[in-house]
């Protein structure tokens, strides 16, 4: 393994400038769409009484969690001392950084009173798991941009592991954090379990790693770098292991709820009758985000062949996006178990009569504000990785696998 | 609680219903007192806990009084539908703070029909979950949004085990004195606050109830009627395994 | 400077019910010396403590209001529309808040938010 040196990305001004200009008429787009919701109010959106986080929350959850799963790669290199990872590290701290500020964009876009982020800040109540979260993420930015001086500064080289370990041990406990938002909310039947931490967690392993992938790849390849394919091997097999991780907590998850008849109706629902969200549990959670990427990564061609890593990262992130969709909306879709033994046949409130599920469907306002938090994510990505050195100016086998076999 | 204090707390409220000349017999309805009642001066405290007990078997099918009454009493129906709406939509977007459920049990079939509002938890699961503290639990338990300082998150709508949260989801032209409103922000049945800080003790829906079938009053105070009603008949709380200690009880579910 | 002395001004006249000039008195056909503060010497506080003071009084006020349940105070908001808004020809109240009124006037030509009134309501209300 040879010495590793960073550089900007080198790719031509036009080109640059031009996908920062798609990239801004998006957010620009979105920004719209942010004024039109929060100027009519949220009767403009999908959003009701009923299903009161929608689209932006999805959008918003499963940037965030990828955000925390993003910066894996740098802890494998820092935290766990794997030196193959080490070179990949800055460009893993800057998009966990990026993906998290484009989550949290979208989030607070949605509130009721954006103008009150300021209250936000100053009004605490600790039992929320949201209050604490606002001290997770303000904190895992702090950290973070930490790490990244750490590890472009050598005079802080001493700083560099400590803050790396720290780092990761921040990221498990936003993700924690982030899964309990759900976890425990004791009163709808699809959360209050304490199984959706930690598989919270796992998801943001293969979302993070799926986006940095893809990413990666795509950077190195605009401006002429090299990946070697024995990096790239470790990665997807790793994005192999996580993928599997997500399919065996989902499994323990809905095993539990099978077990115990309280929870029959809701796994009916999610499993078997609940339409959209059935077909969005076993065709992108299940299929799209874990069957077919498992199938690729593990096939001895497809898995080797970059645009089947490609495909494999892409599927991931889809069928992320389809089982944030199916916990968010689907757990509040499915209504509530009030009056256990008995059938509400008639609600001035929309009660789930007859144990119809509640009513979603995301408006294009909604949709165009998600759409602006990924499109956040890149260009905060793409100015940064112009500006600053985080990019191994190549990744080829021979420089950065240590256990590269010499030809 | 020591007895003693238990005692003292007695007295205090025996010569606070005496006082307040509240009609105080089992199955009577509590009247709201004549509007010459003084406004609160000194803080609220737990000594009271403001509660009700509702008798699903008294409660009508196909009658809405008590939903029309907390409409117009805080200022719901002033609410209008923004143009352009979709109206089916609007219905589900619209605020409530009381609604009518009807039930049919699944083995005998028997329908019952009983008001679903705020359950004023003693351990409100919103209060638990706002990240800014705006959900919160008056000493007296009534359990409201501090609209100045909630952000829209809807955090609390997530939380209730009950649905009774509404998020107001357009702008709202003309509002009460005493209930303000206003887009963005999450409200909920506050057992008609502006009444009983005014020295009122009923609720709206109580009042507009020609069956009788919801009794306030003070769950602390032994003498309330609402007190003498949960100790004569049998109640429950709503989802009880949550254990959250509802100040709103039913009987005859 | 110039500019505190014309919120002065314009308060001091708003609660006298004098005309201050052009432009203060346009909105609505908000009628002149209608609301009950236009025959009193003076607000719940001196004038001066009111001006300099007024927001954190019903700050402090909502707080109480809101968490404990006290109403009877003097610094409530409520207190304050009762009191300043003017009436039509008509004899109905115009909001405090439409433009040139004895909030918004003021609050316009300082360029300070106005948010009490997103929520509450900005003419009297039933008793």
């Amino acid at each position: 393994m040879k010495k590793i040196h960073f550089s900007e990305w080198g790719i031509e001004s036009p080109r640059y400038w031009g996908m920062l200009a798609v990239l801004g008429a998006i957010i620009a787009i979105a920004g719209g769409a942010v004024y039109y919701m929060e100027h009519n109010g949220h009767w403009v959106t999908g959003m009701t009484n009923q299903v009161v986080w929608g689209m932006p929350h999805v959008f918003a959850i499963f940037l965030i969690v990828a955000a925390s799963g993003a910066l894996n790669v740098a802890s494998i290199g820092t935290a766990f001392g794997k030196k193959a990872y080490q070179p990949l590290g800055r460009l893993s701290a800057l998009l966990a950084i990026a993906l998290l500020a484009g989550g949290l964009a979208v989030l607070v876009l949605d509130l009721g009173q954006p103008g009150r982020l300021l209250v936000a800040m100053t009004h605490y109540n600790f039992k929320s798991i949201f209050a604490w979260n606002i001290y997770l993420y303000t904190g895992f930015f702090a950290i973070v941009a930490f790490y990244i001086w750490f590890m472009m500064d050598h005079r802080m080289k001493a700083w560099y592991k400590p803050v790396g370990i720290f780092a990761f041990v921040w990221r498990l406990l936003l993700t924690t954090g982030t899964g309990s938002i759900f976890g425990f909310l004791v009163a709808r039947q699809g959360y209050d379990a304490a199984i959706l931490a930690p598989m919270f967690v796992i998801m943001s392993f293969a979302y993070g790693l799926a986006v940095y992938l893809l990413v990666l790849m795509f950077v190195f390849k605009a401006d002429g770098r090299e990946i070697g394919a024995g990096l790239l091997k470790r990665l997807k097999n790793l994005l192999g292991v996580f993928v599997a991780a997500v399919l065996y907590f989902t499994l323990v998850y809905h095993l539990a709820n099978l077990y115990g008849t309280e929870n029959h109706a809701y796994e009916a629902f999610i499993l078997r009758d609940g339409g959209i969200y059935t077909l969005l549990f076993w065709g992108g959670w299940v299929l799209a985000g874990c069957l077919i990427p498992l199938g690729i990564i593990y096939h001895p061609a497809l898995g080797n062949s970059r645009s089947g890593i490609v495909a494999a990262a892409t599927l991931v992130i889809l069928g992320g996006f389809a089982t944030v969709y199916v916990i968010v909306i689907g757990g509040q879709a499915f209504p509530m178990a009030m009056f256990p033994g008995k059938t509400i046949v008639a609600s001035g409130f929309f009660d789930g009569v007859n144990g119809q599920p509640m009513l979603y469907a995301p408006s294009l306002p909604e949709i165009l504000l998600g759409l602006g938090g990924v499109a956040l994510v890149l260009l905060l990505t793409f100015i940064g990785i112009r500006m600053l050195r985080f990019l191994p100016t190549t990744l080829s086998d021979e420089v950065a696998d240590p256990q590269h076999a010499k030809p | 609680m020591s007895s003693t204090e238990q005692q003292g707390r007695r007295g205090f409220l025996k010569k606070a219903a005496t006082a307040a000349a509240a009609v105080v017999a089992p199955g009577v309805v509590l009247h709201a007192l004549p509007a010459t009642a003084a406004p609160r001066t000194e803080a609220v405290n737990a000594k009271v806990r403001w509660g009700m007990l509702i008798d699903a078997n008294k409660c009508a099918d196909g009658c809405n009084d008590c939903v029309t009454a907390c409409d117009k009493e805080n200022g719901l129906d002033l609410v209008d539908m923004p143009e352009g709406a979709d109206e089916a939509h609007w219905e589900r977007q619209r605020p409530r703070w009381i609604r009518q459920v009807k039930l049919k049990d699944n083995l005998s079939g028997k329908i019952t029909n009983l008001p679903m509002m705020c359950q004023h938890c003693e351990k409100p699961p919103c209060v638990d979950v706002c990240p800014t503290g705006a959900s919160f639990r008056r000493a007296d338990g009534i359990v409201m949004v501090d609209r100045h300082i909630c952000i829209g998150c809807r955090y609390c709508m997530m939380a209730c085990p009950y649905k009774a949260r509404s998020f107001i989801h357009a702008e709202v032209a003309e509002k009460l004195t005493h209930t303000p409103r206003g887009k963005g922000c999450v409200e909920s049945c506050n057992l008609c606050v502006h009444r009983l800080d005014n020295g009122g003790r009923s609720t709206a829906c109580q009042d507009a109830c020609k069956h009788q079938a919801i009794v306030f009053g003070d769950l602390n105070d032994p003498d309330s009627a609402v007190s003498q009603a949960l100790k004569k008949y049998p109640s429950v709380q709503i989802r009880a395994d949550l254990k959250l200690n509802t100040g709103v009880r039913y009987s005859n579910i | 400077m110039i500019r505190i002395r014309s919120i002065m001004l314009f308060l001091a006249s708003a609660v006298l019910g004098l005309v201050v000039g052009p432009g203060t008195v346009l909105a609505g056909e908000a009628v002149e010396g209608t609301a009950k503060a236009d025959k009193l010497e003076q607000c719940v506080e001196p004038t001066a403590v009111m001006r300099r003071n007024h927001f954190t009084f019903i700050k402090h006020q909502r707080d109480l209001t809101v968490r404990q349940g006290i109403r009877g105070s003097k610094h409530s908001l409520a207190g304050c529309v009762d009191c300043h808004a003017r009436k039509d020809a008509s004899g109905k109240a115009v909001p405090v808040d439409a433009p040139g009124q004895f909030c918004a006037g003021c609050h316009e030509y300082v360029a300070a938010s106005l948010d009490c009134f997103s929520c509450h309501s900005a003419v009297p209300g039933e008793k």
